[in-house]
This record gives structure tokens, C-alpha cells and sequence, in this order.
């Protein structure tokens, strides 16, 4: 039931992010990043996003995740481990509590695949919905990864 | 022509949450407020808590509640007997409250009342050890009761609710001499994962241990927690 809600806020986040986009695009893939020490289970995920995007501005958006060990650091051995999660979470060398945790708490938008007409590229004022999005447009990295 | 693109976000997934909550917190903020968010599996004890608690605190600090449950105004209804406002905020088929929920829950107390005469604000959350972890509404801190009979592996099975806590409290202590449990194994499972939540046993039936919660919550509200009433890590 979680990844319910957990869906609906990717959703929400993403809306966000295509919503300040200058022109109109259709998304490909959303890369997700989840760490094993979250509430969240990639393959319910999964299955939630592909049912909650239908009829939606995500439809027929594949969601790739990549999962993220648990690893945290003792900071008596100085060296990183990794708890077992269900099991022990303390340092196995020193028996330190887990406190400081570098890896596994990821639940991250890593990236979106899109694609464009290059029409719209070229002539950007004809189909902006909007000048509001322009101004709300997030500083992002475009990379041109193929044509 | 199609030509693709790869936009770099990186934005945590609960971003439009997290936004939801520090704003509700600046809220509480400029009213003078501190909300502590308590969590637990259902049936754990907090309403039972919160009953207790009311009745103690009402006359020296002024409380308000936001009740989250799934469908029902049954908690709300056992909290509204101590004179309290109590907003019941039914979150539906969602099992945690959300920034977004609370959020209503804050502008139907400031409609209703006025919110700078608060002091504090309890919130108590869905029942469930997952989510409710996950989802920050706005709080100062995080309260996580575990009962008893729920068993001392538990803060091994569900690590994240019990390493956010800031102040655990096991509940249903009177039980204690009709059940196999190891309140030192529990601690020390706890330890595991957090060695700052002040850890408070406590009987909301008997009363025991009760005081030590009603002076975290004082010393809280002072913003400074008194760890000389918990069990020391």
C-alpha cells in the first residue's frame, strides 16, 4: 500500500519537473534511485507506477531503478560496513550503533530520459503553453544523446 | 525528427513532501508551537498514551491533537473528553499522514481557534511501523511507541521507524510479568541502530513510568532534552 503513496509523490514530483519545461515533451524513462534502507520495495513500485501513469502525461514511461546498498560507517574503526538489514545493524567489528549511514537511504529522482520534436526546439515560443513555465524552468543538464 | 534527451534531476522522491513539511514547521514556528509526531504499529498504545497524557498536561501547557485514522473519528472522539480541539484528519485508503494532510489539519486550528495561544501540537499518525517513517508532516520530533507484546526483534525488522525516533517509549509495561519479554534485548536492539532516542518504559494502565514521558515532553518543549530520565545509552 505504500508504494501507492510513494508513486503518487514521484508523480506529483515529476509532474512538477515537466510542468516547468518550456515545451511540450514526452517522457521515456524515470530513473530512480532506491536505497535498501527505505520503506520501499522497487518491485511493487514497479508494478504501482505502471498502473497509477495510465491515462496520465507518464503513460507508457518505463521506470528503471537501481538499487543502492545499505553501508554505514564506524566511526571508531574508520571503515565503512554493511549492516545486515532484519538481522544487525552494529558495527561487527566494535559492536558501534549504526550512525552514520552512507549508502541506502537514497529515494531519489537520479534522472529523466525524454524526447523532443525538433520542431519545437527550433521554434520554442510557438508552443509555449505559458511564460510562467519559462521563468519556473530548473536549471538542468541536457545532454543530446542521439537523433 | 525525435531527438532525445537526459534531464539530471536529482530530486528525492518526497521532495514535494519534505517542502510540505518544513512549512508546516515554520508555521508552528511563528506560533510558538512544538509538534511531536507519534508513530507506532496499531494498537501500540497511543491513544490510550494520549489520554494519559492530556489528563496530566492540559492544565499547565496547552495542547491540541491531530488525529490521523484511516476511516474512523473513534480515536478522536475517546481524545475530545479531555477539552482539547482535536482535528481528525481521516486519511483514507493511505496509511500515514502526510505534510499535505497536516497541512489542514494546521488551517482548520488556526479557522477554529487561535493557534498562538498553543503551546503544543500531538500528532498522532496512522498505525503502522512502515510509512509513517518515511513521511515527515512537520513535527520537531518523532515519538515511537513499540508494546511489549509486539516483541523486542521488532526495531530489528522495522529499523527505519526506530532510527528516526527521538524518544521511544515501550508501552504496556504492566504486561511485562505475564510475558517472555527482554526489555534489555529490546534496548539493546534499538542501540543497534540509535544511540541518542531517550527510551522511556511506560504503563498507560498503571501509570508507571509516566512521569518520565510528561517531563520529556516539558523538557521538549524547553527544547532541551532531559536524557538524565532515560535509560542511558
Amino acid at each position: 500500500m505504500h508504494e501507492t503513496d510513494m508513486t503518487k509523490a514521484l508523480i506529483l514530483t515529476v509532474r512538477e519537473w515537466y510542468e516547468s519545461q518550456p515545451q511540450p515533451l514526452q517522457i521515456d524513462t524515470v530513473h530512480l534511485v532506491v536505497g535498501k534502507f527505505t520503506c520501499v520495495e522497487p518491485a511493487s513500485l514497479e508494478f504501482a507506477f505502471a498502473a497509477q501513469t495510465q491515462q496520465t502525461f507518464l503513460q507508457g514511461a518505463t521506470l528503471a531503478i537501481r538499487e543502492t546498498p545499505l553501508i554505514a560507517y564506524c566511526h571508531t574503526c574508520r571503515a565503512n560496513y554493511r549492516p545486515e538489514i532484519g538481522l544487525r545493524y552494529a558495527c561487527p567489528t566494535c559492536n558501534s550503533p549504526m550512525d552514520d549511514i552512507r549508502s541506502g537511504r537514497e529515494l531519489k529522482i537520479e534522472r529523466i530520459e525524454y524526447s523532443q520534436q525538433d520542431a519545437a526546439r527550433d521554434a520554442p515560443d510557438a508552443l509555449h503553453d505559458s511564460p510562467q513555465a519559462t521563468q519556473n524552468k530548473t536549471a538542468l543538464t541536457l545532454v543530446p544523446s542521439q537523433s | 525528427m525525435h531527438q532525445t534527451f537526459d534531464a539530471a534531476l536529482g530530486i528525492n522522491l518526497l521532495h514535494v513532501n519534505q517542502d510540505g513539511a518544513d512549512q508546516n514547521r515554520t508555521q508552528f514556528d511563528q506560533w510558538g508551537i512544538r509538534c511531536l509526531n507519534l508513530m507506532s504499529s496499531p494498537g501500540a498504545g497511543k491513544t490510550a498514551l494520549l489520554e494519559q497524557t492530556l489528563a496530566a498536561l492540559t492544565p499547565e501547557i496547552k495542547i491540541a491533537v491531530i488525529e490521523g485514522d484511516m476511516t474512523t473519528e473513534l480515536d478522536a472522539d475517546r481524545l475530545r473528553r479531555y477539552g482539547v480541539p482535536v482535528i481528525a484528519i481521516n486519511t483514507g485508503r493511505s496509511c500515514h499522514l502526510d505534510s499535505k494532510m497536516v497541512a489542514g489539519g494546521i488551517h482548520r486550528l488556526a479557522h477554529e481557534h487561535n493557534p498562538a495561544e498553543f503551546d503544543l501540537v500531538l500528532v498522532e499518525n496512522v498505525g503502522n511501523l512502515v510509512c509513517p517513517a518515511e513521511f515527515e508532516v512537520g513535527e520537531h520530533a518523532k515519538v515511537a511507541l513499540l508494546s511489549i507484546t509486539e516483541g523486542e526483534d521488532k526495531p530489528l525488522k522495522y529499523p527505519l521507524m526506530f532510527q528516526e525516533a527521538d524518544c521511544l517509549l515501550i508501552t504496556k509495561m504492566d504486561l511485562a510479568p505475564h510475558l517472555d519479554f527482554d526489555l534489555e534485548q529490546l534496548v539493546a536492539n534499538v542501540r543497534q541502530m540509535n544511540p541518542r532516542a531517550d527510551i522511556l518504559p511506560v504503563s498507560a494502565k498503571t501509570g508507571a513510568g509516566l512521569e518520565h514521558w510528561f517531563g520529556w515532553v516539558r523538557s521538549h518543549l524547553h527544547q532541551s532534552v532531559n536524557s538524565a530520565l532515560a535509560i542511558a545509552p
